[in-house]
């Protein structure tokens, strides 16, 4: 555990002094722990546990855009355990006020145990719909087509500044629009 | 969108330098403060005797307490946007205004003075300075939001009440050169009356626009 989270502080140190390779690392790795705390907070709200990835991805998009509050000189994982528990908790409170769950729907599906597999998430992809065609163009080359930031300019005949422009702008946007749903 | 997907798009996006909240913070409250600052001169504007006054430490003592609550209020909500931050001892800091109106209110009554207490305390100006404290105070509120929506407080009500101490003691501070009130007393009623005001619509605003 204390290893674990020695890891994860020196690979977060490496990311904000510029580590792209070390960042992606991080993420990575804390993104089991992140899904394990989502579907445990689900399961605690008697809520379907289909919702897990898009609570997981919304907590990575806070910690992407918040990152810069985490004291380089603190310990990392506890500044993520905050950031999750908020995102959780705000999560839990807005579908508990908007989903209203048949019971007979969901009796046969509500499984005994965390299902091992990952479901996949749709909030983030219905939200990218609602970007400006620019921002959504970049995002999508970059996440499904996983092309690099130069390819993604070569792509679309833009400079590599304007692409990084328009990458941080539609995350930014994005976590705004998941925010106000 | 997969969550690997996000995450290599999180990743190509790392070069990317945020400020740190005090900066953003900083500047948002400088943008405000020429609003405050004008709203000030155009309705009430610096009492003429100032230059006397200064040599009150009764009205020297308005400028301590209500800088204090701003410098004070500015640490906390400083430290409030980190999301794993807990409050606790840093409360106490926003008693050292507090502090320095007791003591304040403890020297005026040893000294002999013209007015009785009730006088001192309810003052000549109880409305004005409770409507312009709160009215100075709003273009800076709205600043220190916008400067704190860049921070991730885990408890956006409470991070609203301290931004609203902090415009509030901002505003004080405009007020205090105009008002005649140099009483402690009529400070820390009048005063603190506003400045709970404001803490009240802080709270409010922030539990909408600081979560994050």
């Amino acid at each position: 555990m204390h290893e674990r989270a020695d890891e994860w502080t020196d690979l977060m140190r490496r990311a904000i002094s510029g580590d792209s390779a070390a960042y992606h690392r991080l993420l990575g790795a804390v993104t089991p722990v992140l899904r394990v705390a989502a579907r445990r907070g689900l399961a605690r709200a008697g809520q379907p546990l289909d919702q897990s990835e898009d609570i997981v991805q919304d907590i990575l998009l806070a910690v992407h855009l918040k990152r810069h509050t985490w004291n380089t000189d603190a310990p990392f994982a506890p500044w993520l355990f905050a950031i999750a528990r908020n995102k959780l908790i705000d999560a839990l409170r807005r579908r508990g006020r908007r989903i209203f769950v048949n019971i007979d729907d969901f009796a046969e599906t509500i499984p005994s145990e965390p299902a091992a597999e990952t479901v996949p998430a749709s909030e983030v992809a219905a939200q990218l719909q609602s970007l400006p065609a620019r921002q959504r163009q970049v995002l999508q080359s970059i996440a499904v087509d996983s092309a690099s930031i130069r390819d993604t300019a070569t792509k679309f005949s833009m400079s590599e500044g304007a692409v990084r422009v328009a990458l941080h702008r539609g995350l930014a946007r994005l976590t705004a629009k998941l925010r106000e749903q | 969108m997969e969550t690997d997907q996000l995450i290599r798009t999180l990743a190509a996006d790392n070069t990317r330098r945020a400020r740190p909240v005090g900066f953003v913070l900083a500047l948002a409250l400088v943008a405000a403060a020429p609003v405050s600052i004008l709203m000030f001169f155009t309705t009430l504007g610096v009492r003429p005797d100032v230059m006397t006054a200064m040599h009150n430490p009764f009205f020297d003592l308005k400028f301590a307490v209500t800088l204090a609550l701003a410098i004070a209020a500015m640490v906390v909500s400083l430290h409030l946007s980190r999301p794993e931050a807990l409050l606790r001892g840093w409360a106490l800091l926003l008693l050292v205004p507090a502090g320095i109106l007791a003591l304040g209110i403890g020297a005026e009554m040893m000294v002999p003075q013209r007015l009785p207490m009730m006088a001192r305390l309810v003052g000549h100006n109880s409305r004005v300075c409770l409507l312009a404290i709160t009215l100075f105070s709003l273009p800076l509120l709205a600043g220190a939001l916008v400067g704190l929506r860049h921070g991730a407080p885990a408890r956006p009500a409470v991070a609203g009440a301290i931004a609203g101490m902090l415009s509030a003691g901002l505003a004080a501070t405009l007020y205090a050169s105009h008002c005649t009130d140099d009483s402690p007393l009529f400070v820390a009623t009048w005063y603190g009356i506003a400045t709970a005001l404001v803490a009240a619509i802080g709270a409010l605003a922030g539990s909408r626009v600081l979560r994050f």
